[in-house]
């Protein structure tokens, strides 16, 4: 029991008097773009040059919404008397982003750094097919990718920075 | 000639009040409910800050089917809102907004009696609507919109009887001629039953058990659409009007004012009903609705008691001035 009756009727008034005088937390999104955290999830980006077409990313999307095709191809032997070697071509790779759930597992189990997260948001189509981002929108949003984020000061330095500079020590010493 | 030009010219200003008015009430509610929630509220009808979003409703409102249920009794139902919306009209004509005949639509000398039980027809229209349907969630809000009413018209009655029996008299000019600063602290308590009281007949949260959503869809007004439906709101919105008229009127001194009562008395009037409409939205944002038994404890057990302290009061004190 509060100590004057009808204290808790005051309190109430108070609350929403209150806010009233306070400023509102309403985005006015169309006008005014949202202040998103630079690692927002809005959409995934392909950095083509860097597939292998190794269809890890199709085969662990949980709704299977990664279309990759792919042919292989022949290089000549490099030297005289070598072999022959194959490669894998990327033909086509898409997202569909009306399945996509956002989960952003292919971003982690690209082996070769092909695939970001971009926070842009805003590409919602009229039509459902065209949410089928293809090869080339999807390269497109890598411009829109951030710089990885600094390391923290007291971080181990990392494992392509060491082993440039053991190569280049050891090339000092064969000197 | 002069007489039917000067009642077309009142008729026509309390008309357009009466449009004007609950669309000011409406569209602050929107806007104060709004930032006492922490949201914006309306901000793209009408380009300034959402003024025109009243308007905006009313045209959709407009462009919608007219339906009435196949059971329906279905010339009731379609009065209904009509019953609702026109008694506050008519409550309208009588209140002075300022000193002299020239401020009011038109002087009854029962003024109260008259306001009273026009304002108690118009919960016959929710009544009608929640009959006519043929639905029962309409009935259930029919009949708790009745038991509001037996129980609410009682005190709200006594309250008033208790300015009546200050002023030695019935109608709302003569009240207001009356009155004097001092009936403020004396009639506080009546004016805090009588405005308490009228929210709870114009089912008001947190009286707004006849059209609880969550229990019953919308009471009396589950199947009405359109432009029927908007009626309703609309007579919803000049109840608000009236009820804060009406208590400043009666209970704070309508167009007297600190100074400028001559000239700037209708100013004052409007002043103070902004401020009690202004009320009416707090409280609505404020307060959960109280359940059905509670509605009628408070009205039985703590509104009729205090009514009627305060008509003893008042009968105290007038004998002992006269």
């Amino acid at each position: 029991m509060s100590p004057i009756p009808g204290s808790g009727l005051a309190k109430g008034l108070a609350v929403t008097l209150r806010t009233m005088t306070r400023k509102s937390v309403t985005a006015q999104y169309p006008e005014a773009q949202p202040e998103l955290p630079p690692r927002s999830r809005g959409v995934i980006a392909l950095f083509d040059e860097n597939c292998t077409v190794c269809m890890l990313c199709a085969r662990e999307c949980p709704d299977w919404c990664i279309y990759i095709d792919s042919h292989k191809e022949t290089v000549p032997a490099a030297v005289p008397g070598g072999r022959e070697r194959s490669r894998n071509v990327l033909d086509r790779f898409a997202i569909d982003f009306a399945l996509c759930m956002y989960c952003g597992i292919c971003i982690e189990v690209c082996p070769f750094d092909a695939l970001f997260w971009s926070p842009e948001f805003e590409y919602a189509e009229t039509d459902i097919r065209d949410l089928t981002h293809e090869r080339d929108r999807l390269r497109e949003w890598m411009w829109t990718v951030p710089a990885p984020p600094a390391l923290d000061p007291g971080a181990e330095e990392p494992k392509e920075v060491t082993a440039a500079r053991k190569t280049a020590e050891k090339r000092e010493a064969g000197e | 000639m002069n007489d039917v030009l000067d009642v077309a010219l009142r008729l026509v200003v309390v008309f357009a009040v009466f449009l004007v008015l609950p669309l000011v009430v409406g569209q602050t509610e929107h806007k104060v409910m709004a930032h006492m929630q922490g949201r914006l509220g309306p901000m793209h009808a009408g380009g300034f800050h959402g003024w025109a979003q009243l308007i905006a409703d009313g045209v959709k409102f407009v462009q919608k089917e007219d339906v009435v249920p196949a059971d329906a009794d279905r010339r009731i139902f379609q009065l209904a809102p009509a019953v609702a919306l026109l008694p506050y009209l008519l409550v309208l004509v009588v209140i002075p907004v300022g000193p002299g005949e020239g401020a009011v639509g038109q002087v009854v000398d029962a003024g109260i009696f008259f306001v009273l039980a026009v304002m108690g027809v118009g919960v016959l229209g929710s009544l009608m609507a929640g009959w006519a349907s043929a639905n029962k969630f309409s009935l259930l809000g029919g009949l708790r919109t009745a038991a509001q009413l037996l129980a609410y018209e009682l005190p709200m009655l006594l309250a008033a009887a208790s300015v009546a029996m200050a002023a030695g008299t019935v109608s709302l000019p003569g009240i207001l001629d009356a009155f004097e600063w001092w009936w403020l602290p004396w009639q506080i308590v009546g004016a805090l039953v009588f405005f308490v009281a009228g929210l709870a007949e114009l089912q008001r949260p947190p009286f707004d058990m006849p059209v609880a959503d969550s229990e019953i869809i919308f009471g009396a007004y589950t199947e009405y659409t359109g432009l029927r439906f908007a009626l309703f709101l609309l007579a919803e919105y000049a109840g608000i009007v009236i009820l804060c008229a009406l208590t400043t009127v009666l209970f704070l001194g309508g167009w007297h004012g600190p100074f400028g009562a001559d000239g700037l008395g209708w100013v004052w009037t409007l002043l103070k009903v902004a401020v009690l409409a202004f009320a009416v939205i707090w409280l609505r944002v404020s307060y959960p609705r109280l359940r059905e038994d509670q509605l009628q404890r408070l009205a039985w057990t703590v509104l009729i008691p205090l009514a009627l302290a305060q008509i003893a009061l008042t009968g105290i004190v007038k004998v002992a001035i006269d």
